[in-house]
């Protein structure tokens, strides 16, 4: 659903709470709604009391791996011996995630405090924000609050005032899921193709223009605020499931369900009330086949995983999946698994950087043994093949873009077998031409 | 860091028929100028001084490029390596207008292809990736545009549509005259 629309009872808006008002895009707009308090606050605190603060609240990434902001902030330096950078991760290129796109381009200040928080804490005066290049409108909102954060002296060298050096950069994207990898971001912001690097040296160590870096997520950093303004114990207690999990979350449903759209809730929010009350269920006369929960980088769920899973890390983890960054993607029974998954595929091996062979090739076999499949020519003895690739595409690359490509099929061949079988046996009429 | 093999700066158009008509002269120059205070180094410019001779030209030929080295530092083969990887730069000319349509899973449930199909029949250009016989569109199939809710979204150029059917295709077209 698009913006402005009423938060359904069951939400939380907290990060969403001005999307769809234009109003908040401004600098006027976001100081009557208290906006900048929480960065003032930040600068007149010391550094180590910000990292702790935001690592008790219980922050963890929202870009996919969960990683906690805080423990990741106490990586870097303490005592500088050049500069620090932030990076703000908005490549947004997941199939299935589409939040970050509404923080940037309807709360673009909410992220640009965040970010200043951030760059206080870890002492980096340089902050670039790597915006996928097709997020047009985003860009430009985000340039056009960045130009009046400067002009009202909340940016630049006198930063709020206080003597203190904080700049915010756009760096525009051009086309490349991978650059999304925080290795391959920096890269890109570099001048250089987005090949993800080998890690270590981790980036607070050696990062961006080889200088102690931190990579955060556009929502991870737009939390931060809310986290200095009212509190970690606050923060805490948004928690419906493993106190591990904490604060609110943006879902973003898309596929097959009456409403799809951003909903907001609290760590921990059963997926079945999201799919069924939020989103209003499925079309009419349709019921739900399965899910993907994290994004499509990670294991499917048939029916009964998804209503019996809580949206949290642990939660998803425990039904055999990821919460990973949010993205939940809803198939009906009309949806062909094979085909679906084929799909997938072919976005895996088209977004590949080709560097480890395990995924230039695997992602690209594996496109086409699903193809053949779907042409009705494929054997039984390739489903086996198809899950001894994904074997050899597991944990075993420069960046886990193999193992994402892996996940939907192993998942999908162990819950949905009969669906490949149908096609291998000719139970089901080709849908593909043959290849 | 490695700039790749030095090779000959190019000159002259791919055709060869005009001349090379330099994008960072005047204001584009200036707007380069401005970019590269903010990076520490002149080679991070590379992705924003592409953009603004995309933004000029319609597309990066060999020559630009070339001109592109030259400005930044580095050499053509180098420039070419980063060109290629990035799916948005143009390595041949397009239509007029740009236009591409998101057909990974979640919006291929939900009617992408025929969201395609209304824009290859309405455009003219028969088949993906052709420029119609009059010049004025280019439709291609991208991956996921972030924006999976709000199917199918299309980028025309440098203008995001959200919720696009087929329906609404002609219509949509004819702003883009
Ligand atoms: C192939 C691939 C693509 C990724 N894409 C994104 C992305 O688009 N946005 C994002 O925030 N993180 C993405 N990540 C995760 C980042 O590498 C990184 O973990 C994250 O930005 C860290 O921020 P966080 O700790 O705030 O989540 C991706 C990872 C991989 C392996
Ligand atoms: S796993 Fe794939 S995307 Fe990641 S570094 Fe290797 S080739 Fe590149
Ligand atoms: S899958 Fe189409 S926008 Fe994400």
């Amino acid at each position: 659903m698009g913006y402005p629309h009423k938060p359904h009872p069951k939400e939380t808006v907290l990060l969403s709470e001005d999307f769809g008002d234009a109003e908040a895009r401004t600098y006027d707009g976001w100081i009557k709604r208290g906006g900048y308090k929480a960065l003032e606050k930040a600068l007149s605190m010391d550094r180590a009391a910000i990292i702790d603060e935001v690592k008790e609240s219980g922050l963890r990434g929202r870009g996919g791996a969960g990683f906690p902001a805080g423990v990741k902030w106490n990586f870097m330096p303490k005592e500088p011996t050049g500069p620090h950078y932030l990076c703000c991760n908005a490549d947004e290129s997941e199939p299935g995630t589409f939040k970050d796109r509404e923080i940037l381009r309807w709360t673009p200040h909410a992220l640009i405090e965040g970010c200043a928080i951030t760059q206080y804490a870890i002492q980096a005066e340089v902050c670039y924000i790597y915006i996928r290049g097709e997020f047009t409108e985003a860009i430009e909102v985000m340039e056009r609050a960045l130009a009046e954060a400067y002009e009202r002296g909340v940016l630049g060298g006198n930063a709020m005032g206080t003597g203190k050096r904080i700049d915010m950069y756009v760096h525009r994207g051009a086309g490349a899921y991978i650059c999304g990898e925080e290795t391959a971001l920096m890269n890109s912001i570099e001048g250089q193709r987005g090949n993800p690097r080998i890690k270590p040296p981790f980036p607070a160590v050696r990062g961006l223009f080889g200088r102690p870096t931190t990579i955060n997520n556009v929502e991870t950093l737009a939390s931060v605020a809310h986290i200095i303004s009212r509190g970690s114990e606050w923060y805490k207690s948004l928690s419906l499931n493993n106190p591990r999990s904490t604060g609110t979350k943006l879902f973003s449903v898309c596929g097959q369900v009456k409403r799809p759209g951003n909903y907001e809730v609290v760590m921990g929010f059963p997926l079945k009330d999201l799919i069924y009350d939020l989103c209003g269920g499925m079309n009419d006369g349709r019921t739900l086949k399965a899910c993907i929960p994290g994004g499509s980088s990670v294991p499917i769920l048939n029916r009964e995983e998804t209503e019996a899973c809580l949206l949290d890390y642990e939660g998803c983890q425990e039904v055999g999946t990821m919460l990973g960054s949010g993205g939940v993607i809803v198939l009906d029974d009309s949806a062909d698994m094979v085909y679906q998954i084929m799909r997938l595929a072919h976005f895996y091996a088209h977004e590949s950087c080709a560097q480890c062979t395990q995924c230039r090739e695997g992602t690209g076999w594996t496109t086409r043994i699903l193809r053949r499949i779907l042409a009705g020519e494929g054997e039984m003895k390739d489903l086996d093949l198809l899950l001894d690739l994904a074997d050899h595409m597991t944990g075993r690359t420069i960046c886990p873009l193999a193992d994402s490509c892996a996940a939907p099929v192993v998942s999908g061949i162990n819950k949905f077998r009969g669906e490949f079988e149908a096609y291998i046996k000719g139970e089901k009429p080709a849908t593909l031409a043959a290849v | 860091m490695q700039a790749g093999a030095a090779t000959e700066p190019l000159t002259g158009n791919m055709d060869q028929t005009t001349e090379y008509k330099p994008v960072f002269v005047g204001e584009r120059r200036q707007q380069l100028d401005d970019v590269f205070k903010r990076y520490p180094n002149k080679q991070a410019a590379l992705l924003p001084a592409l953009w603004i001779a995309q933004d000029e030209q319609g597309w990066i030929s060999e020559a630009t490029m070339a001109e592109v080295a030259e400005v930044l530092d580095l050499t053509a083969a180098y420039v070419k390596g980063v060109v290629t990887f990035y799916t948005m730069y143009h390595e041949h000319p397009v239509g007029e207008h740009f236009i591409q349509v998101c057909t990974t899973s979640p919006c291929n449930v939900c009617g992408a292809e025929g969201v395609v199909e209304a824009f290859l029949e309405h455009t003219g250009c028969g088949e993906l990736g052709a420029t119609s016989p009059d010049g004025k569109y280019t439709v291609i199939e991208v991956e996921c545009l972030g924006a999976c809710g709000f199917v199918t979204p299309v980028l025309i150029d440098d203008d995001f549509h959200d919720s696009v059917t087929g329906e609404k295709v002609p219509e949509l077209l004819a702003r883009y005259r």
